[in-house]
């Protein structure tokens, strides 16, 4: 039996009323208004090449300025290479800041000033001169790919293509029907909009309090102390609130680095926000260029499928993505050759970004499914059903749940989708051509092993900790949630705290997997807080016999579910049992065995309605639907908003993202939001959210599949497939910007 | 032209202005920002910093009753003006103002990084009345920038206050 329904209810955030008045601490806002040191980087304005030299004297005559820092003075880190290495790193090497006089990549920092204030320091970082020995560079993912490699090491926690099936060119050579063109995504830059920020508090005593704009506070805390070779107990690392992550808030960053040194060399505290053009030379979404080859029968079954994809990363890691598997995970085919390899180029490392790998892969795949349903005369959504994936190909495996026929018929049914005509260019309104497209998502259901503890003090307030972090995720408020029906408690008699090394461990918040994973590790706190509280009740003679399954907690209090005259508060069973407080400690993890036999995703059917001005070529999303099958819905207002900003991401990926680079120096161009535009309010319409009833106890053990990452998904193929439908031209290349949609742009045959 | 163009340590200015219905004397130097003023001298951190460069709006503030981005205005330009920021929306008992609350409502916010200027937006905008249609809402608040995407929300809980 259950207690009160508080999981599955919407629920306003708990975190609402600290986030509307400015009372919630993101990273640069601790110690404001103190006396804190300021810092400011100096970024390489070369690609490549080395440092001859440096001139700081100017800036260290600045007033205010306390010290700059460069290779030639910044002092010893780890000797090993491998201390850089995070818990998400790639195979590599990272980049060390500061370490030599070797410049990989542009806007790489080469110095770090310090100073009293804020304006002295940006001043004074203008001031110092560098002298460069530039080498030949490579920024060009287009004139590089023939060196593309497959990389030698997989990254963990990512899955390399499978290995080739059948014969696939022997298949496209005698399919009836083939379609194949290449198709390409540009890099994106991550742009949350809290800057990437760290404050170091150095505390009496020398131990360090750090505030790092991070996922996932344990790996801050990690591989600080392996840099520095400092002792975990002088390193405490509490970021309560993070302004956005994206995937660009996984790994510690270079400022976090920076700030650090500043902070141990200097024996002060020290803030460092980087200025939003540096944000630009952090981390992206890989450039990635793709090839996808269809073969099928007359009535539209899938006969062969290749999907080449070869992507940009730095010189000095391997960045993987999962971006091909996803065309044989929605679409089974005898005959099927994936493939994913890397170029090197003078670039910093990539890294994830809001459902790495998925919506690029699913950009080709599902635009490529799009042009064959156009061949063959067939609706696209009834191509997705014929050739509908009842098991994983790729792993060939069962899928825990897969509710993705009956996503397609919500979504179909309250879009509208019956009655699109066929054929492009059917519908006008004034001067704008109406189009719609669909497409599919997928994410991977995953969980991380993930540690909590749960306190009972002796009012009945329940307190909650887990390490990991509320990214905007809403992760505060399901944990809330997930407690206070667990033990009985209205939510305001739970308080979930997040962010702070001191808290059990868990890993980054990030693959969407906190909710299945951190959800559970509370769950398991808590019932092994009730097992508790039922033993120390049994040992003062109460409710004696009875087990857990006997029990109703409800209204702070348990009490047999057959007789509510048994109800004892459980305050009273601490205070008779002479306790303050009792604590208990949950662990949650991925189920092995399960694992073994089953693949788990989230899936989504997409529908877009965009209107293109026939003589401008501005692109519109007026209207999309999302119907998303991702297991248990834990708090349906936040869930909504998930998918919503995946789906906002998805207008940004589709029609307007784009990191530019100047190939002649190897720089990004437009590194402000001024020239790079991400979405604004005017760019989004209604999104319209359903979700699918899933009920999947094996996927993890709450029943979640995770919503952060599947809204963006199957976003931009619906998008392009609509502006293919409202024009009659096929745009492979993202962003579908107005130079492309008019054709003006030659794209590569 | 001297070869040494470092800043020579101007004399701080004496700038009040007024904050959330408090007269706050602040020592700056010429160049500092509003923003920073407000940040790093009074320490009222709820206004946020997101590009410095007056493109995204998290540093919104409702200054002598229009909106502006606190990042592109000098604090010493503004002697004797009245601000009023995020922390200022609320009555001073902490009941929340009704589009503090509808955001709540509607979770017109995810990371809450760009709420503060989001607010002060749109109480500027429910004031001017430049809030009467949906379409008109995405217009006028376009120049607050939300990358968790919240904008569907942010819409409707600016036309819930509007329409009461």
């Amino acid at each position: 039996m259950q207690n009160q329904r508080i999981i599955g209810t919407p629920q306003d955030r708990v975190d609402g009323r600290a986030k509307v008045t400015g009372a919630a601490p993101y990273v640069a806002d601790f110690a404001a208004g103190q006396p804190i040191l300021q810092a400011h980087p100096v970024g390489s304005a070369i690609a490549r090449g080395r440092i001859l030299a440096m001139d700081t004297s100017r800036a260290l005559a600045v007033p205010g300025v306390v010290e700059v820092f460069t290779h030639e003075n910044r002092p010893r880190t780890s000797w090993f290479g491998s201390s850089w290495q995070d818990e998400v790193a790639p195979p590599g090497q990272p980049l060390r800041p500061l370490h030599d006089a070797r410049i990989l990549h542009s806007g790489q920092p080469i110095a770090l000033v310090v100073a009293e204030t804020y304006e002295a320091a940006r001043h004074a970082a203008n001031l110092v001169t560098v002298a460069y020995e530039e080498e030949a560079h490579h920024t060009d993912l287009g004139l590089r790919l023939g060196t593309a490699y497959v990389p030698p090491k997989t990254r963990s926690g990512t899955t390399p293509p499978p290995k080739p099936k059948g014969d696939v060119e022997a298949a496209l050579a005698a399919a009836p029907v083939t379609h194949q063109a290449r198709y390409s995504v540009a890099a994106e830059v991550h742009n949350a909009m809290e800057p990437h920020a760290t404050t170091v508090i150095v505390e009496e005593g020398g131990a360090l309090l750090i505030h790092d704009k991070i996922q996932g506070v344990m790996n801050t805390q990690a591989t600080v102390c392996a840099i520095f070779g400092l002792a975990k107990e002088k390193v405490r690392v509490v970021t309560p609130y993070l302004g956005g992550g994206f995937g660009s808030g996984l790994r510690p960053h270079h400022q976090c680095f920076l700030a650090v040194m500043a902070a141990l060399a200097l024996n002060r505290s020290v803030k460092l926000v980087l200025p939003r053009d540096h944000q630009f030379f952090l981390a992206h979404r890989p450039q990635t260029e793709m090839l996808v080859a269809l073969g099928a029968t007359r009535d539209g079954k899938l006969t062969a499928i290749r999907h080449d994809a070869i992507a940009g990363t730095s010189t000095y890691e391997d960045h993987q993505e999962v971006v091909v598997n996803w065309t044989n995970l929605l679409y089974p085919a005898p005959n099927v050759s994936l493939s994913h390899k890397l170029v090197k180029l003078d670039i910093e490392s990539p890294t994830d970004m809001r459902a790495p790998g998925a919506p690029i892969g699913l950009f080709a795949a599902e635009s490529a499914m799009d042009e064959l349903a156009e061949k063959l005369g067939m609706c696209p959504l009834q191509l997705r059903l014929v050739n509908h994936a009842d098991t994983d190909e790729v792993s060939n495996k069962r899928h825990t749940s897969k509710e993705l026929r009956a996503a397609y018929r919500m979504g179909a049914e309250r879009f509208g989708w019956q009655g699109r005509p066929l054929a492009p260019r059917a519908m006008k309104d004034g001067h704008e051509l109406v189009g719609w497209g669909m497409a599919t998502g997928a994410w991977e259901a995953q969980m991380q092993t993930h540690h909590a503890r749960v306190m009972l003090d002796g009012e009945g307030r329940a307190t909650v900790g887990v390490a990991t972090a509320d990214i905007g995720t809403g992760t505060y408020t399901i944990l809330t949630q997930i407690a206070a029906e667990a033990l009985g408690l209205p939510m305001a008699r739970v308080t979930v705290l997040l962010g702070d090394s001191l808290l059990p461990k868990a890993p980054v918040s990030g693959g969407s997997w906190t909710a299945a994973s951190a959800g559970a590790a509370v769950d398991d706190a808590c019932a092994r807080l009730k097992a508790e509280l039922l033993r120390l009740a049994q040992k003062k003679g109460r409710l004696l016999g009875a087990t857990l399954e006997d029990l109703r907690f409800a209204d702070g209090a348990m009490a047999r579910w057959s007789d509510a005259g048994t109800a004892i508060p459980l305050a009273d069973i601490l205070g008779e049992s002479g306790r303050d407080s009792l604590v208990a400690d949950g662990k949650a993890g991925p189920d092995m065995l399960s694992q073994l036999r089953y693949s788990s995703h989230a899936h989504s059917a997409v529908f877009a309605e965009v209107r293109v001005d026939e003589a401008l070529g501005q692109v519109r999303v007026t209207r999309m639907v999302q119907a998303v099958a991702a297991g248990r819905i834990l708090n349906p207002k936040t869930a909504r908003s998930q998918v919503i900003g995946g789906a906002v991401w998805g207008i940004g990926m589709a029609l307007h993202e784009e990191a530019q680079e100047d190939h002649v120096l190897g720089r990004r161009m437009n590194h402000n939001l001024a020239e790079y535009h991400i979405p604004a309010c005017a760019d989004v319409p209604d999104i319209d959210v359903l979700f699918v009833e899933e009920h999947d106890p094996r996927t993890s053990p709450l029943g979640v599949k995770g919503l952060g990452e599947i809204g963006i998904c199957g976003a931009p193929p619906a998008i392009a497939n609509a502006v293919w439908h409202a024009t009659g031209r096929r745009v492979r290349d993202l962003p579908m910007t107005i130079e492309r949609v008019l054709g003006l742009k030659d794209t590569p045959a | 032209m001297p070869d040494d163009l470092s800043p020579r340590g101007p004399d701080l200015l004496s700038v009040p202005i007024t904050v959330n219905g408090q007269e706050r004397h602040m020592r700056l130097a010429p160049w500092t920002t509003l923003l920073d003023a407000l940040r790093d001298t009074l320490g009222l951190s709820g206004s946020k910093k997101g590009c410095d460069h007056g493109q995204c709006g998290a540093c919104t503030v409702i200054l002598d009753g229009r909106r502006v981005n606190a990042c592109l205005v000098l604090a010493a330009s503004k002697e004797g003006s009245e601000v009023r920021t995020v922390e200022g929306l609320a009555a001073p008992d902490g009941t929340l103002h009704p589009l503090q609350q509808a955001f709540i409502a509607h979770d017109a916010f995810q990371c809450g990084y760009c709420t503060p200027g989001q607010l002060c937006s749109g109480v500027a905008l429910l004031e001017e009345g430049h809030a009467k249609t949906p379409d008109e809402i995405r217009e006028w608040m376009s120049g607050n920038l939300c990358r968790c995407g919240a904008y569907p929300n942010i819409v409707a809980a600016i036309g819930e206050v509007a329409s009461r």
